[in-house]
Parts: C-alpha cells; structure tokens; sequence
C-alpha cells in the first residue's frame, strides 16, 4: 500500500496519525479548537476503523486520570485538548510525567481567559513547560501528522518513558485544510512497533506504582525524571531520521535553521508563523539582505546546544512569543537568552510579543523586525520586549 | 498565488466551496492549495467568510488573506460599501444576482453575474448556491479546470449529491461561458 495525498485540516491530520499508531485508549473531552480531532477519532472507532477504547469522560481531568490509569496496565494511549481545557488537567500533566506515563497529547495552541477567548496563542503549553512534559511545536497538519506518530516512539522509548504533547497552532493550523500525505498502516506499523512498557501494572507481577515519598528519594525521582527528558534529546534524533529515511520527511530534530549561513539577523519562532516568516526571509534575501530564521520545535527539552552554536555565527537576534509571561518578557525569549547567556558571548537580541489571541502576523510586521534586527540597535531605547501592532499609545 | 475570498451566510456552504475549489487544485489539479474559514464561532444565517489559496508551490504563507485576486458574493443582500475592503485591483468579483450594475461599489472590479439561485432551485430544489458559485468562479477564471472540478464533487459530496451537484457546474459554465 502507498501514502495517500488528502486534503485536510491539522486537527484532521492528528487524528489520522493517531489512527495509524493504533492506541488502545483514547480518553478525551471536546474543546473548540480541537474539537474535529476527537469527533474523528471517535467517529473511527464507530466505524471500526481503529480499534480502540474511546472513552466519553465528563472533564479533562478525567481524561488525563482516565489515559494514566490505562498506561499504567501497558496500553498506549492518547488525549487531546486546548487552553483552559489543557489547564484544568495541569495536576494530572504533573502527575503523568511523575509517573512516567508515555501519554502523547495533541494540544490546539489557544489563547487563556480571561478576557475569554477561543483564539490562537500560546500561552496555554507556554505556561506548562515544568508539568515535566515534552513539549513538540509544528508548522503546518503534515507535520502535526508525522510528530503524532513520532510521539508515540520518542514518549514510549525506555530510555525516555515521559508524557509528549505535539502543539499545533489553534484555527491557523487545525481549522486550515491542506494536502497532507498520509502514510500506509502497514509503514507505520513497521516504524512503530506495539508499546512495551517495564513498568506494567498485572497479577503476574504486582508492584507499587503511583506511590508517596519521602525528603528522602524525592530528589532522586525527579533527578531521574529530568534525565529521561535529556535522553529524548538524542531518542528525538534517531526516531526524526529513522522516520525520514522510511517517509521522506525530515524535520531536522530540536530545530531547524532556514537561510541562516553568513545571516546578520536571525528571528526566532515557534508554530505556524514560521511559515509566514520563512516567506518573508525568501524576500529579503533576494533584496540582498542577510536575514535568516530558527524554527525551534522542542520546547522541552530545549535546544540549548543549537542556540549556542547558532550565536557563535549571528549577532542580531529577535524571538517572536505569542506569549507573555506578565511583568517580565515571552517565555520563548527567556529560554533562548538563558542559552545565549551560556555563551558567553555578547549578543543583540529582542522579544515581539504578538499574537495573542488570534491577532495576524502580517509579513510586512515580520519585515519590520527584520529591517530593526538589522540595524543590532533597539529602535527604543531600554525596550527589549515589545508587544507589536499595538493599538494603544505607550507614550503617554 | 491566488487568493479567494467567499462571502456567504452560515450553512449556505461557502467553506465547502472553499475546500472544493482547494481538493481540485491540490488533489487533482497538481498545486498547492489551502483552504480555512474565518476563524470563530459558526452560526447560521450571519455574514461568514472563507478563503482559498492555490500556487504552484507549497504555500508557508500563515497570515490572513489582505488582498484578494477572487471574490465571490453567493448572497447579494451581504453587499455593502465596506466589502470592496482587501479586493486586488484589477480583481474578478463573481455575484449571485440577475443585475450586478446596480452595485455601484463594485463597478471598479471586473464584475461577473450568476443567477445561481435559480440555477439551485431548479436542480437541488432549494436555494443552495455555492456549487453554482464554484462553477462559475471555475469557468470564469480557469484556476483549475473544468473536470478538477467535477473530481472534486464526486471526491468530497455524498453519492447522493454528486449527480445534481455535476449538472449544476455544467450549467454554471454554460451560463459563464454562453454570455
């Protein structure tokens, strides 16, 4: 059998890669805007197409309980969900990852009330980077496809046994239909075998799972836990060129450079406006301007190695956050500079808050941050973050 | 790239013909396209808006559509002043109406008449009218062609909507290239 080309939405295209993993369990409750993907995979299993248990639960704190209880007895299992949806679950994303659940995810990036919004942003994963999660961003529904079957081996891995959330951008990319390439079951299911887990919870062999400690081992378990992370560094790799070799789609593992070789100014991003900037850099480049992007993909672990070695190259440095963290600077920002920090060296770099809740980035506001990266001087003084396209005066 | 923008009313089935248009040049016309809706709540009867881009090239470009090369209005009661907003110039503005000459606001376009609601009427028996907006925006501007588009009806409606929904893009053509 031969991958199909379809035209579908990103929330489409997740539950399809969800459909050719072949999860046991699939507990979920419905939130615009990843709504689509659990009416899929529901309809799915209806059909008989995926045999799998889809488990109705009244909350998403049920479903994230309800996805644990059954990765615990070795099933493979998935949930979706968006913004307060994600953040009612937060206690549970904290006790997966603890437990060492290799649930995978899919999270419609969405703006946080209040004011209340079902717009795209975000802050919703933004702000849960220590629920001990790994944390994959995408760009357009064919990489949300092929990250959900990567998940599932990246998460799974026994090096590794930690939750993974694959983050799509809300409306931009789950409501948005393209061409996707959808892979054959037979394909997938030699790319990614059935979950095996060490910690299986049976009569043949009962033990303790989800128990209490002491001041103790707590350390220990979190040193452990932190280390499971820093191993899907180089699991993130291997399953990212593995799944290239089989389907001819590479994605560079922690990130991707785009037209950074001898760039004067680089800009950061992180989802769908990596598209819309990559658009931008293919315009100044041929104006003759040395520009250049890095998309960053993982979150957690964080791509610290390929920040310092991309400020060994490039001196001019803006991240764009659709995020804020309030009363200091985006989170994505903060995470690079605490990269550069490392370095040692002196960089110019400045943070574009923008975004937020649904609000376009235009190309001709990328451009801008460009053309002010270019010049390595902040067009105001003393003002390292800025939130663009602001519509109210700051002057005053 | 070519970008189109479909005004409607909710469950008039504008996004459908978006995505139409979007599988004939994706999956059987060799582009690229995408196609999205304005993004929000969808209720029926307001004022909706749907978008397709096609190019030769896989499309990155994210931000929302600012000019279009396409307009097609299914309802003409959403006509008004403020809709010639993000409308190329030199743009093709297809209208579902018997006398587009009295929208004076449009005059500036190259304007393109459709009595697709009659055209419904009398195949589908009610007046749903984006296929016969699809058609007639194929037959105008050749973005893909004429069997693209009918691989699409038969690829995306339920078999029972096919047969009806194929007559009414050879009557759209007809109506568009007869004038």
């Amino acid at each position: 059998m031969e991958s199909k080309n379809i035209f579908l939405s990103g929330d489409e295209a997740v539950a399809h890669g969800v459909r050719l993993s072949r999860p046991h369990v699939i507990a979920a409750y419905p939130i615009t805007p990843q709504t689509i993907t659990v009416e899929r995979l529901s309809e799915m299993v209806e059909a008989g197409e995926l045999n799998a248990e889809y488990m109705h639960v009244e909350s998403e704190h049920s479903a994230i309980s309800a996805t644990m209880g059954a990765s615990a007895v070795g099933a493979r299992t998935f949930t979706a969900s968006s913004s307060q949806g994600l953040l009612y679950m937060t206690e549970g994303l904290h006790y997966a990852s603890g437990g060492r659940y290799p649930i995978v995810m899919m999270n419609a990036n969405r703006s946080v009330a209040l004011p209340w919004s079902i717009y795209g942003d975000q802050r919703d994963s933004l702000s849960l980077l220590d629920s001990g999660w790994i944390q994959v961003y995408v760009e357009d529904a064919q990489e949300a496809l092929d990250m959900t079957i990567q998940a599932f081996k990246i998460a799974e891995h026994a090096d590794v046994l930690t939750p993974m959330m694959v983050n799509l951008d809300g409306f931009i990319l789950t409501h948005t239909y393209e061409i996707v390439s959808v892979p054959a079951q037979e394909d997938v299911d030699a790319f990614l075998p059935p979950f095996e887990t060490p910690n299986k919870m049976c009569f043949e062999n009962p033990k303790n799972m989800a128990f209490s400690s002491q001041p103790d081992d707590n350390t220990e378990f979190k040193y452990q836990q932190n280390v499971g992370v820093l191993n899907s560094i180089e699991v993130l790799k291997q399953v990212n060129d593995e799944y290239a070799e089989k389907f001819g789609r590479d994605y560079f593992g922690m990130v991707e450079e785009y037209r950074c070789e001898d760039a004067e100014a680089v800009l950061v991003t992180l989802g769908s406006v990596t598209g819309t900037t990559r658009v931008v850099v293919d315009k100044m480049r041929a104006e003759g301007k040395k520009v250049g992007l890095l998309k960053i993909r993982y979150m957690r672990p964080f791509p610290e190695k390929e920040i310092m070695d991309l400020v060994s190259r490039v001196k001019n440095i803006g991240v764009i956050d659709k995020d804020i963290s309030f009363g200091y600077e985006g989170t994505v920002y903060t995470n690079v500079n605490s990269a550069i920090a490392k370095t040692g060296l002196s960089i110019f770099t400045k943070n574009y808050v923008g975004g937020l809740g649904g609000r376009d980035i235009t190309k001709a506001e990328i451009e801008e941050m460009f053309n002010e990266l270019l010049t390595g001087k902040l067009k105001k003084e003393g003002e390292h973050v800025e939130f663009f396209n602001l519509k109210v005066s700051t002057d005053e | 790239m070519k970008e189109i923008r479909w005004h409607g009313r909710g469950g008039q089935g504008g996004f459908t013909a978006s995505r139409l248009l979007g599988i004939a040049a994706g999956m059987f016309g060799g582009k690229h396209a995408l196609a999205f809706p304005s993004f929000g709540p969808e209720r029926r009867g307001a004022p909706v808006l749907a978008f397709t881009k096609i190019d030769d090239t896989k499309i990155h470009d994210r931000s929302e559509v600012q000019e279009s090369d396409y307009v097609v209005i299914m309802d003409e009661t959403l006509i008004n002043p403020g809709i010639v907003k993000g409308i190329r110039e030199g743009a093709t503005v297809l209208v579902n109406t018997s006398d587009v000459s009295r929208y004076k606001e449009l005059e500036q376009f190259n304007t393109v008449q459709i009595d697709a609601t009659s055209i419904a009427l009398e195949v589908l028996g009610h007046p749903i009218t984006n296929t016969a907006m699809y058609g007639a925006l194929v037959a105008e501007s050749g973005l893909v062609s004429k069997e693209a588009a009918i691989e699409s009806i038969r690829y995306e409606m339920k078999p029972s909507l096919v047969d009806k929904n194929i007559e009414i893009i050879n009557r759209a053509f007809e109506q568009i290239k007869g004038n």
